[in-house]
This record gives structure tokens, C-alpha cells and sequence, in this order.
């Protein structure tokens, strides 16, 4: 007997759900393992973490709060995705939004009127992360560049350029020499629904809803489509593959750059540490567990909040590392990765010669 | 001058061995036609086992041994989602690296003694000394190359031993045809499957040793920014080498220079430049990735990344 696969027609809806359900209680497992072998019991840990995330309503908006920057940049990163651009720059989209929104913040808003600030900030963000994803879809869309490698190295010429800015450039001079800037004028501060839950929250979901028709029901979103699956038959519908790329990448920046904005007009308050944080890594995991779909994107983030979010409780009531969130955060992908294979191909067994005359 | 030189030279060897190692290993796993985002991940846990085992069995071989095969475990799960199920390899490399990152700062909180509340930071093991070579190792240059840990010595003999396998032997001519394409290698009747496999779980290994290095001789000890981010630098060295092991001593030369002008910029007082510098790298590697394009596009050579990298292999599909 010998198996081979066959590519499905039409992707299997119903596993579409099932499988990156399965790798969540799979990932949970796994980890359960892992913990069972230092001699804690999982049951408790996942009820701390469940506990610290849900618990109550301060813990549940911060859960809020860290899915804000992760529903954005996985936006961003779902619609390169669409089209097979393997745009893994979310992280440094991310922070040249949130430098741009600190640049508005520390020195536009003496030249603007108030209410002209944040609007700004979020124009800028939006041209500095869509500028930033811009470099490697010029690459790729003009030169043929590799996007992977190139969109890779810019987040770590962002990350060091965005320390060189709070530590040397932009440190708030009565700020004792801590890094940071100083703290943004008022104006310049994004609204909070509630605690610290801001603005960013209506952002994403809009943005996720508008991303999710235009990718479903308009003529680009299929362009988008078309243009991942066969550039060949792209070209021969007369699409213009370098054009789509480029705004579609500045698109896909953009809503990271977004994220970068929120962490910083609505959280920070100023331009310091921890926009590198991780969330446009995470982004792609949410991506990709998502299957490229902007509302479900939304859910995955909470549900990645939860883990990051409930792996800082577990620290805190149970003195276990707070990395047990990214551990399981990691492992959550090996059984859906495992799993993708029998969502888009069909196992097929067939008997060769020799069995076929026992 | 001649002693700020050589002062220079050593640490620019010391910090460059651990990337060396990391590089070789991940130009051999790409030409296979794998592209492995996880040695970031590989290198964190290849530290902290090799840390953990040299502080509870004082044996720096077996501390070696239990980190290349861990990493070679973790090599094997990208091999397996890549290769097997066909996964998507940037997004499984991500995973390892995300794991990984998670993992080794899960047991470097765990697996310290009680006495210091089970956490390995902050505790000494016993690491790689370094080794004078006699009458030449204290002339000046000299010294800095030939007093060295022994992993650093090995990593000499490695370059030369890896370009020649690749390019002078039957088993490198085979892998470099799997990258560069993987049919007409299957053809030649070279099992592509298993290839990819055994370089991919090579690479892993190769990262184990350059995390080992990291925590058993550069910086001795354990903690969880250890890297310090050297799993991407070597994504970017492999690039930069243009996949070709002997050209991986450049690269790490130069990556390995600039971690020692900032140790020596930093000891000054000054870390405005430092900073900048360390943008360098990924920079270079942005405009090394565009040369090479543009040269390929117009110039008959092939010289980048091999063909089939990143692309999933179907035996079945015609």
C-alpha cells in the first residue's frame, strides 16, 4: 500500500475550524507535558492563566489592550499573506508607525491645531509603517528581491533606530536619563474606552471588517487572490502584479504602523521601550491560524492575549515563569502546521501492482 | 596601536565563533533548499542546555553533546512540518524560534539549583578555557588567534572542511543539486526527502554548538537575552556569504568586528555610534540581498539563493 496526496478542489470548511482547534488543545498537551515534568500540575497552571486572563474586569481589559496591537499587525500581515508576500516585517512596521506617531506627538503638535493632532499621528503612523512594508514590495515588485529576507533585516533597522531615537535623540532631558521621551502633551494622547483599553480597539475591529469585505466581496480583494495563487493567470487577466503589490504592501504596513500608534499615543503616552515587544511575530502566527481571514483574526488575538496575559498572572500568583505564555504560544502552530496538509490535500492510498494480485 | 589590535582581533574571533557555527550550518540546511527561521530559537535552547548540563555534570563534552542533540530535535520538527507535512517555512521557523525563546526562558527559570530558587541566571558552571597555543601565542596578532577556546580551534578547521565537502565531494554536488532543483535531483536518483532531513537536522545542531559557545566561552553563564538577536544576524550572514561556507568567515568577521568595537566603544563611554553600528549588518544584508539580484538578472552567473529554497517538494504533483 502506498499513500500519496491530492491537492482539494475547494479547502474543507468544516476543518477549517476543527483544525486550529484541535492544535490549541493539542498545543495545551503538549505544554501539559512539559509542565507535568517539573512536577506542576497543568490543570492549575491553565486555570491560573484562564483566571488571569478572564478572572476579572481589570484582568480582562488587559487581555483587551494586548490584543489591540496583535489584531492590528495581523491584520496588516493577513492581507500580504493574500497574495503570497511573505511580508514578515510586521515588527518593524509596528515601530516606524509608532516613531512617526511620536514625531507628530513631540513636535508637529506646536505647529497644528489640538484636535488636528491625533488624526496626524494616525496619518503619519499609517505612512511610516505603509513606507517601511513599501522598501522590500519595491524590492520584490521592481528587482525581483526576495521579501522574506529583506522585510526580516528592515525590523531590526527599525528596532535599533527607534532605541538610537528614546535613548540618544529624543531622551526627555528631565527624565533622569531613563530612555524615553518625554511624556506627550495631552492632545496627543488617544482616548481610552475604559482603564486602559483605547482607542485602538474600535480601530482594529473597523479595520478588520472593511479588510474582510473589501478581501471577499471587491474586485481587488480577488485581484489580491488571483495574484497568490497564479501570477500566471494574473498576468493573463491583464492584472498589474507590480501596482497590487506595492499598495497592497502599504496597505499591510499601514495597519501595523497603526498598531505601533496605539501602543504609543494610547498606552505609553510617549516614544520608550517595548514596542518591539514581539506582537508583529505573534501577528504572523494570528495570520496564519486565522487562515487569512480578518474576523477570525480577531478572535486569535484574544485568544494569544489570553495566553501572553495569563503567562504574567501565573507569575505572579503561582511563581512559575511567565514564559509558559510563550511557550505555549510557539507550540500552538506545530499541530496546525501538521494539521494544513489534510485541509488542503486529500490522502489517497492506492495499492501498487504487486499487492493489487495478492 | 599594535596591542589595541590584537585586543580587538580576540574578541572579534570569540564573538564571531558562535555565528560561525550557526552560519555554516544554516547555508548547508538552505542549500538543501530549507529555509530554517528557527536558529534563533535553537541557539537560546542550545544555550541553556549546555549551560545547565556543564553546571550539573562539569562535563563540557556532554554539555556540547546534550545541546546539538536538543537542537537536532528541534531541527527535526522543521523538517518534519516542512518537509513531510509541507508546512509553510516561514511560519514553522517562526514557531521554533517563538518555542524556543519560550522554552529556554521557561527552563532557565526551572532547572537552577533550589538554593537559588531553580534559576540558572546567576550561577556559574564551568565553561571553555582558552587555550595558548605555545611559542607563537603570545606574539602579537598571533595571540589573538592562537589563544582561543577549543571551539574556536575546531571552528578553523570547519570552514575549509565544509567549503571542500560542498563543492569538492559527490555528497555536496548532490545537495546542492536538491536546492537547486529537486526534480531533475530525484532523477539523478538522489532521495530529495532524505537530504533535506539530514541537512536541516545538521544546521540545528550546528546552531546547538553556536549557542553553546554563547554560554559555555564568550559570555559564560546563562540568561535569557544571551543572543542578543545573533539567530537573525546569521539569516542575514547566510545571505552575505551568498551561501558558500568558506565565504561565511567574512561575514562573521565583520559582524564579529563590530560586537567588539562596541564592547570597546561602550567601555569609552560613548554608545551613540554603537547603536547606529549595530544597524550595520541587517543594512548591508538588505543591499547584499539587491546586488545580488539585480547581478543575477542581468549577469549569466548564478550566484544567490538556491533555486528551490522555500518551496515545498511534491513528489506526487506533476
Amino acid at each position: 500500500m502506498k499513500f500519496v496526496f491530492e491537492k482539494r478542489k475547494t479547502q474543507l470548511k468544516r476543518l477549517l475550524f476543527l483544525i486550529p482547534f484541535i492544535s490549541f488543545v493539542g498545543s495545551l498537551f503538549l505544554s501539559g507535558l512539559l509542565l507535568l515534568a517539573f512536577k506542576t500540575n497543568p490543570l492549575m497552571v491553565y486555570g491560573a492563566m484562564f483566571k488571569g486572563a478572564f478572572g476579572n474586569w481589570f484582568n480582562f481589559q488587559e487581555t483587551l489592550v494586548k490584543a489591540i496591537p496583535l489584531m492590528l499587525a495581523g491584520c496588516g500581515v493577513i492581507i500580504a499573506f493574500r497574495m503570497r508576500f511573505w511580508n514578515i516585517g510586521a515588527e518593524g512596521q509596528l515601530v516606524m508607525g509608532g516613531i512617526f506617531a511620536a514625531w507628530v506627538s513631540l513636535f508637529l503638535i506646536d505647529f497644528i491645531p489640538p484636535w488636528l493632532v491625533l488624526p496626524a499621528a494616525f496619518t503619519a503612523a499609517l505612512i511610516g509603517g505603509g513606507l517601511w512594508a513599501g522598501i522590500p514590495a519595491i524590492l520584490k515588485a521592481k528587482l525581483g528581491v526576495d521579501e522574506t529576507l529583506t522585510s526580516l533585516m528592515l525590523n531590526y533597522v527599525a528596532i535599533i533606530f527607534c532605541q538610537y531615537l528614546y535613548n540618544v535623540v529624543w531622551i526627555d532631558p528631565n527624565g533622569y536619563g531613563f530612555p524615553g521621551s518625554k511624556i506627550f502633551d495631552k492632545a496627543a494622547w488617544l482616548p481610552r474606552l475604559t482603564g486602559r483599553v483605547h482607542l485602538g480597539l474600535i480601530f482594529a475591529l473597523i479595520i478588520a471588517l472593511v479588510l474582510w469585505f473589501m478581501l471577499k466581496k471587491t474586485k481587488w480583494g480577488f485581484e489580491l487572490k488571483i495574484i497568490g495563487e497564479s501570477p500566471m493567470t494574473a498576468k493573463y487577466l491583464g492584472i498589474n502584479i507590480p501596482k497590487n503589490i506595492i499598495i497592497a504592501l502599504f496597505i499591510s504596513g499601514g495597519i501595523s504602523g497603526i498598531a505601533g500608534m496605539g501602543e504609543v499615543t494610547g498606552i505609553a503616552h510617549r516614544l520608550t521601550h517595548g514596542l518591539d515587544m514581539g506582537y508583529g511575530f505573534t501577528a504572523i502566527i494570528i495570520a496564519w491560524m486565522s487562515q487569512l481571514n480578518p474576523i477570525a483574526a480577531i478572535f486569535v488575538s484574544i485568544l494569544m492575549s489570553v495566553l501572553l496575559v495569563g503567562g504574567d498572572q501565573v507569575q505572579r500568583t503561582m511563581g512559575l515563569p511567565s514564559a509558559i505564555g510563550l511557550l505555549l504560544q510557539g507550540m500552538i502552530l506545530f499541530p496546525l502546521l501538521a494539521g494544513a496538509l489534510f485541509s488542503e490535500y486529500r490522502v489517497k492510498s492506492i495499492k501498487s501492482i504487486g499487492e493489487a494480485v495478492k | 596601536m599594535i596591542g589595541l589590535i590584537t585586543s580587538l582581533l580576540a574578541i572579534t574571533i570569540s564573538a564571531g565563533t558562535s555565528l560561525l557555527y550557526a552560519t555554516i550550518g544554516e547555508i548547508y540546511t538552505e542549500r538543501s533548499g530549507i529555509l530554517n527561521l528557527g536558529i534563533e530559537g535553537m541557539m537560546l535552547m542550545g544555550a541553556v542546555t549546555s549551560f545547565a548540563v556543564s553546571y550539573y555534570t562539569n562535563s563540557l563534552f556532554l554539555a556540547l553533546l546534550i545541546a546539538m542533540v536538543v537542537t537536532a530535535f528541534m531541527a527535526l520538527i522543521h523538517a518534519f512540518l516542512t518537509i513531510t507535512m509541507k508546512a509553510n517555512q516561514v511560519v514553522s521557523g517562526l514557531s521554533i524560534t517563538i518555542f524556543g525563546t519560550g522554552l529556554s526562558s521557561f527552563l532557565g527559570k526551572r532547572l537552577g539549583p533550589e538554593s537559588n530558587n531553580f534559576n540558572l541566571y546567576g550561577v556559574n558552571g564551568k565553561n571553555f578555557p582558552d587555550i595558548q597555543v605555545p611559542l607563537v601565542g603570545d606574539w602579537p596578532i598571533f595571540s589573538a588567534i592562537l589563544n582561543q577556546d577549543i571551539l574556536t580551534y575546531i571552528a578553523y578547521l570547519i570552514i575549509p572542511l565544509a567549503w571542500f565537502f560542498m563543492y569538492k565531494t559527490k555528497k555536496g554536488l548532490n545537495l546542492r543539486a536538491v536546492g537547486e532543483n529537486p526534480r531533475t535531483a530525484e532523477a539523478m536518483g538522489i532521495n530529495v526527502i532524505r537530504t533535506r532531513y539530514i541537512y536541516t537536522v545538521i544546521g540545528g545542531m550546528f546552531a546547538g554548538i553556536g549557542g553553546a559557545h554563547l554560554a559555555l566561552a564568550y559570555t559564560p553563564g546563562w540568561n535569557e537575552h544571551i543572543t542578543g538577536g545573533r539567530g537573525w544576524i546569521v539569516i542575514a550572514l547566510v545571505i552575505f556569504a551568498m551561501w558558500n561556507p568558506g565565504k561565511a568567515i567574512l561575514g562573521t568577521l565583520l559582524f564579529g568586528g563590530i560586537n567588539a568595537i562596541q564592547f570597546r566603544l561602550q567601555a569609552a563611554g560613548t554608545d551613540i555610534p554603537a547603536s547606529l553600528l549595530n544597524m550595520l549588518p541587517y543594512l548591508v544584508t538588505v543591499l547584499a540581498l539587491v546586488l545580488l539580484t539585480v547581478y543575477e538578472n542581468y549577469g549569466k552567473r548564478k550566484i544567490g539563493a538556491p533555486s528551490a529554497l522555500g518551496k515545498p517538494y511534491m513528489k506526487e504533483d506533476k
